[in-house]
């Protein structure tokens, strides 16, 4: 397959993953609609090192996933923190930092 | 049609299958499974790309370890709140505007650039060339990844520790 089947195939992936982050009202669902936009990304990275005979884009596929498996990590604490002291996680009722 | 183009082609439809029902599926729960089935065939996709290390990376720590720490999350939001969380989108329309908007810009910038040729030979081990180069060019990045995962775990159990 040419790159460009490889790169399409990512955008869409990654405007998929932007509907949902734009849309979802859940907290949980928008971290997820941030998941799937940075698999699109290590798409991209990966058919790069692919087509330019590189490793180097696969290393770094591989410090995205990392940083993303932290992001999570935190991001998933942060929630039910929040969800602790607000008793919700939709992302509409949290505006305590609203002037 | 080649073997290679065959598996793409499946692997693109159950990508994108699954990625639309983790964005629209009503059950929060259902969206993490169409999670897992879309990370097993990015994890595929990978292994099309003769990368068969991040494939088992990626189901290593995305299929194994981000899929359970989500499904806690949300096992944990919900007995807590004692109602199935059921989840509607909102501003659809906006959001399909904004993401169509984002897809026409990138694919503007995709086909100005050559990338209609087929790929060079397979690469002899791509697992033994990313060994090497953690260790030699990238070795730096390698420990600060370290120092940022442990900087994570901390954050994440400050986050979640008990009240007292």
């Amino acid at each position: 397959m040419p790159l460009h089947a490889y790169l399409v195939l990512a955008a869409l992936v990654f405007v998929i993953g932007l509907f949902g982050v734009l849309t979802r009202r859940n907290a949980i669902g928008i971290l997820l609609g941030i998941e799937l936009m940075l698999n699109a990304v290590n798409i991209n990275l990966v058919a790069f090192s692919r087509f330019s005979g590189d490793v180097a884009g696969i290393v770094f596929a591989l410090f995205t996933i990392a940083i993303t498996v932290a992001e999570v990590a935190v991001g998933l604490a942060i929630v039910i923190m929040i969800f602790r002291v607000r008793r919700t996680v939709e992302a509409d009722h949290l505006d305590l930092l609203r002037g | 049609m080649t073997g290679e183009a065959l598996g793409f082609w499946a692997v693109a439809v159950v990508l994108l299958a699954a990625s639309l029902g983790v964005v629209l599926s009503r059950n929060l729960f259902h969206a993490v499974l169409y999670l897992t089935a879309f990370l097993v065939a990015t994890a595929v996709e990978f292994l099309l790309l003769h990368s068969a290390f991040l494939f088992a990376v990626q189901l290593l720590l995305y299929a194994g370890g981000v899929v359970t720490i989500v499904v806690f999350a949300i096992m944990l939001t919900e007995r807590l709140v004692g109602e199935t969380l059921t989840q509607t989108n909102r501003y659809i329309v906006n959001g399909a505007v904004v993401s169509a908007a984002v897809f026409v810009a990138i694919l503007g910038f995709l086909l100005r650039v050559p990338g209609d040729e087929a790929p060079p030979g397979p690469v002899p081990d791509t697992t033994a060339a990313v060994g090497l180069a953690l260790l030699g060019p990238f070795a730096l990045s390698l420990i600060l990844l370290a120092v940022l995962l442990v900087a994570a775990l901390m954050g994440a159990l400050y986050f979640a520790r008990a009240d007292d």
